[in-house]
């Protein structure tokens, strides 16, 4: 119940804001703001009623769809799956509030389509069927294209089809995985779909998932895409929608192909760590605000598989912490990177620079988002990369020494952009007419950071409070092959 | 002197095609006698009460029959597999005469509807068709309709050079079909489509299977399924909109039930070779179909090209040969069918917009003009990919699915790998509608027109596809009854 309307709301509010002849833009951009809200209020209501001590499926609802083929509505949270949901709330609802203040050109249908983006999203972390999945997966893809299309940079023609043939030419690959999966089942109910050993089925999904996270190589996409999408877009993108494939990774990987996942661990952690430290050197040499962002965002996606493919309680439980800290951290910092842009009129990192001075506010905030990006001690961001370092230590332990490198590799490349866009002299485009984030802007971009502090004072909020809660060797367990 | 037998008719079970014969009359004679302004007003209705009484008759027969019997001598199928289809084709009527209503023809407009109630009367025929002669008949009797169709603006060279190439390209494919025929008459010496079976043991083989082979040829003409579609891109371009709109979807489910009723009826000892060479005729449609409407700039030669790839997707779940793949094709047919003439009536009103032919920048910025017009494309472009919220994303489930089913996993891959070269068309359109600025339409009399019968059957198209998505269950269970008695091979 709970969850079908958390899936619906956001898309009913979407069709809503559409359908509504409002007299102002302001008018229809407040009614998906205060969709957006009531959702946000909906998801809290529901974490702080939700049952932590079991590891089973909660808010469950299920209908036929279509019965011959076993296929139905099913929709159902598991914990870990609530706090992506929320991931996907509290972003999309900064989103869609800084576009607000923002002011964009014909609000209401941009507004709406992140309405639309947030309940397909929703209904990816929430499916339990696997063709509903798969519904909810090319969902998110629709509102995504037009929004870069419309709404984008100068580039936006060639990244919009660069990132549509990237995404589907993994995705139909999922389908067709989806068909084998589900007929060799007997059912695509996901709760009742048994452990397959088929590795062309596996590698259907994983070329899906590689593609949305992405990993090394797959990656062609990314950065065009980073680039001209607009800033709340940007932070969907690589705060939530890349979540969606490690959640995939998650809940359909390891719990299915557990026995595949184990042959093919070497090859995946060889490209991830690939990706891991490729993308950590790009982002130290990216010219703009975007590029370095969007290269961060790569490396650490690449990361959380290092973290899922350990397939230990330490992996997972870090990956799932750094899922939710990542979309966090790069939502904020793609946010922030608009603000900058807004200003400059530009993000080549030449042309800025001393932005600290006189905007103190800009500088704290970007400060702190970037230090809890690079995974200062004490940070969640820290909190995850260290479990995940933990878990896949045990798998050996190159690895964690490639894991670690990064981390260096982080904290150079989120200083060098810190100290480029507010430290050293005055660039040529920061002029003093560029003024310090105005209370609109506050308001969207602290309540953000507030949420990372809080969930660096207490990551067991998370940790704790998924896969069951239980103690030590219950996480992974779920997902073992049987003998 | 011999009395010759007449065989007993079944009336009743030939309403369908009655009805529309008698709104074809009707169309043609009335209009004579009425003033010029009231001609167009007058066919229009008479359409629609036809296709609608079709249709209508098609429900009740399919409600009443829950087993199929061959009637008028057993040259005629009574059964629910062509009382679906003729639902459809009257839907595909419907639909069309809405696109038709403001379509501009002085002196031809009785002509013009008679022939599209002779062209459905035709296909509810063809698709009930039970021996070799009466599917010939029905193929003419709607071929040559569509033949006039296409040439009935007579003003434009297009629609004239459309109306040939179709009539020489077309009664090729017809010829080749009647050869085939009269082979597979020599090697078993019966036409009906069960006595074939029967007899194709006893038979010449080699004769027999050259039959079948010229017999699948003919009907790919029909399917325009590639290596067969030459005409396909020529004439769905020239055509008039509203003609090729109703052909793109009509004349598919006309063609595509048949062959699916032929080849599991008359041939399933020859099962082995059809399955594989209709298997590799999609694969062929796929390949030629999208890599041909990638350069395309024309958006009805474009809509062709897609048609051609659809034909393979169509015959994908014939080709397996299974009740699952009997199923798929039936009920993606709902939902193309409703696509299709949606999509060509966007094009259709964009056309009458422009007065010129549309093309790929003549979309630029209709998405923000006609925010309705442009969602409903919209919609449609997302749903030939595939793609949710459109019935054809479960169509190409089903048709997947088939194919995996029947152990072709390689076939579903083609599939998928074809759906990915189509994205790039496909959303070329919505590129267009909504990514680039608008170009200045400054049409002659102010703003462009509304036409409010052509948005009827954009919206009708828009709630077939959207209400086939998300209501698949009652319909897969009328698929499901429509295939039911046919003897599939697997």
């Amino acid at each position: 119940m709970f969850t079908s309307l958390l899936i619906f709301l956001p898309i009913a509010g979407a069709l809503f804001v559409w359908i509504v002849p409002w007299p102002t833009a302001r008018a229809a951009g407040g009614a998906a703001l205060l969709v957006a809200l009531a959702e946000l209020v909906i998801w809290v209501n529901r974490a702080l009623n939700f049952d932590y001590a079991s590891a089973g499926l909660q808010d469950e609802a299920s209908h036929s769809w279509f019965s011959d083929l076993g296929v139905s509505y099913a929709v159902g949270l598991y914990d870990f799956s609530l706090w992506l949901v929320g991931l996907t709330v509290v972003v999309t609802t900064a989103a869609i509030a800084y576009g607000f203040w923002t002011g964009r050109e014909r609000m209401g249908v941009y507004l709406g389509l992140l309405l639309f983006l947030e309940g397909a999203t929703v209904g990816v972390f929430a499916a339990q069927d696997l063709l509903l999945f798969y519904v909810f997966w090319e969902a998110m893809m629709i509102p995504l294209y037009i929004l870069i299309g419309v709404w984008g940079g100068a580039g936006r023609m060639g990244a919009t089809i660069k990132f549509v043939v990237y995404t589907l030419a993994g995705s139909l690959l999922m389908l067709v995985s989806v068909i084998a999966l589900g007929l060799s089942a007997g059912t695509f109910d996901m709760t009742e779909i048994g452990q397959s050993d088929s590795t062309w089925i596996f590698l259907g999904f994983a070329a899906a998932f590689a593609v949305k996270a992405p990993i090394w190589p797959f990656h062609g996409w990314l950065p065009d895409t980073y680039r001209e999408s607009p800033p709340e877009v940007a932070a969907i993108l690589s705060g939530v929608i890349s979540k969606a494939a490690t959640y995939g990774f998650l809940r359909i990987g390891l719990v299915f192909f557990p026995a595949v996942v184990d042959d093919w661990r070497t090859p995946v952690l060889v490209l991830a760590t690939i990706g891991l430290i490729y993308g950590s050197l790009l982002a130290f040499r990216a010219p703009d605000i975007r590029g370095v962002i969007a290269y961060s965002s790569l490396a650490q996606m690449n990361l959380i598989v290092i973290g899922l493919f350990a397939v230990n309680d330490s992996g997972i439980s870090g990956a799932l912490l750094q899922m939710v800290t990542h979309g966090l951290v790069s939502a904020s910092l793609f946010l922030l990177a608009g603000a900058v842009e807004r200003r400059a009129a530009t993000g080549n990192l030449v042309l800025l620079g001393g932005m600290a001075r006189g905007r103190p506010v800009l500088a704290t905030a970007l400060i702190t988002t970037g230090v809890i990006a690079l995974a200062v001690p004490g940070s969640s961001a820290f909190a995850g990369e260290f479990l995940i370092l933990n878990g896949i230590f045990t798998r050996g332990w190159g690895w964690a020494v490639a894991g670690a490198v990064a981390i260096v590799l982080a904290a150079m490349y989120m200083l060098r952009l810190i100290s480029a866009v507010l430290h050293k002299d005055p660039g040529s485009a920061v002029t003093d007419a560029a003024l310090d984030l105005r209370p609109a802007e506050i308001s969207v971009i602290v309540p953000l950071v507030a949420v990372l502090l809080a969930l660096s004072f207490w990551p067991a909020a998370i940790t704790d409070h998924a896969f069951g809660g239980k103690p030590e060797g219950t996480v992974s367990s779920q997902f073992e092959a049987t003998p | 002197m011999t009395k010759f037998p007449t065989p007993s008719i079944d009336w009743g079970a030939l309403s369908p095609e009655l009805i529309l014969l008698g709104g074809a009359t009707l169309c043609l004679l009335v209009p004579l006698f009425l003033p010029h302004g009231w001609r167009r007003h007058f066919c229009a209705f008479v359409s629609i009460l036809s296709f609608l009484g079709a249709g209508a008759a098609a429900i009740a027969l399919f409600q009443m029959d829950d087993t199929g019997t061959a009637i008028v001598a057993d040259a005629v199928r009574r059964d629910r597999l062509a009382e679906l289809a003729q639902v459809m084709i009257a839907g595909s009527g419907l639909l069309t005469v809405g696109v038709s209503y403001a379509y501009v023809l002085r002196e031809r407009m009785g002509e013009y509807y008679s022939l599209l109630l002779t062209a459905a009367a035709g296909m509810c025929f063809f698709v009930a068709a039970n021996d070799l002669m009466t599917m010939f008949l029905g193929l003419e009797w709607f071929s040559i309709s569509l033949y006039i169709l296409c040439a009935i603006a007579i003003e434009e060279v297009a629609s004239l050079e459309a109306g040939l190439k179709y009539l020489i390209v077309g009664s090729f494919g017809s010829a080749i079909l009647l050869f085939g025929s009269a082979f597979v008459y020599g090697a078993t010496g019966v036409i009906g489509f069960e006595d074939i079976a029967a007899a194709s043991e006893d038979g010449d083989q080699l004769f027999l299977v050259t039959g079948l082979a010229m017999i699948i040829v003919g009907l790919g003409f029909k399917a325009s399924a590639a290596p067969f579609h030459m005409w396909t891109p020529d004439v769905y371009q020239g055509a008039p909109t509203p003609v090729t709109a109703f052909m793109s979807a009509a004349t598919k489910i006309a063609a595509l039930v048949l062959t699916m009723r032929l080849l599991v009826t008359a041939f399933p000892s020859q099962e082995n070779l059809w399955t594989i060479s209709l298997a590799v005729i999609v694969c062929i449609s796929l390949a030629w179909g999208n890599l041909g409407a990638l350069v395309q700039t024309d958006v009805k030669r474009m809509l062709a090209y897609s048609s051609i790839s659809h034909a393979g997707f169509l015959l994908m779940p014939i080709a397996v040969g299974t009740p699952l793949g009997g199923r798929a094709l039936m009920y993606y047919l709902i939902s193309y069918a409703a696509m299709s003439i949606g999509s060509f009536a966007i094009v259709a009103a964009r056309e009458r917009e422009l007065a010129r032919p549309v093309t790929l920048e003549g979309m630029a910025g209709m998405g923000w003009e006609r925010p309705g017009m442009g969602a409903a494309m919209t919609l449609f472009m997302f749903g030939f990919i595939g793609l949710p919220p459109a019935g054809l994303f479960i169509g190409k489930f089903y048709a997947f699915s088939a194919a995996v089913d029947r152990g072709w996993a390689w076939l579903a891959v083609v599939g998928a790998i074809a759906t990915v070269v189509s994205i790039y068309y496909y959303l070329g359109v919505v590129r267009a509608m909504y990514f680039q600025p608008a170009i200045r339409v400054a049409p002659a009399g102010g703003s462009p027109p509304r036409e409010l019968a052509l948005g009827t059957s954009v919206l009708l198209a828009v709630v077939v596809t959207i209400g086939t998505f998300i209501g698949a269950q009652p319909l897969l269970d009328i698929a499901t009854d429509s295939v039911s008695f046919l003897p599939f091979p697997h």
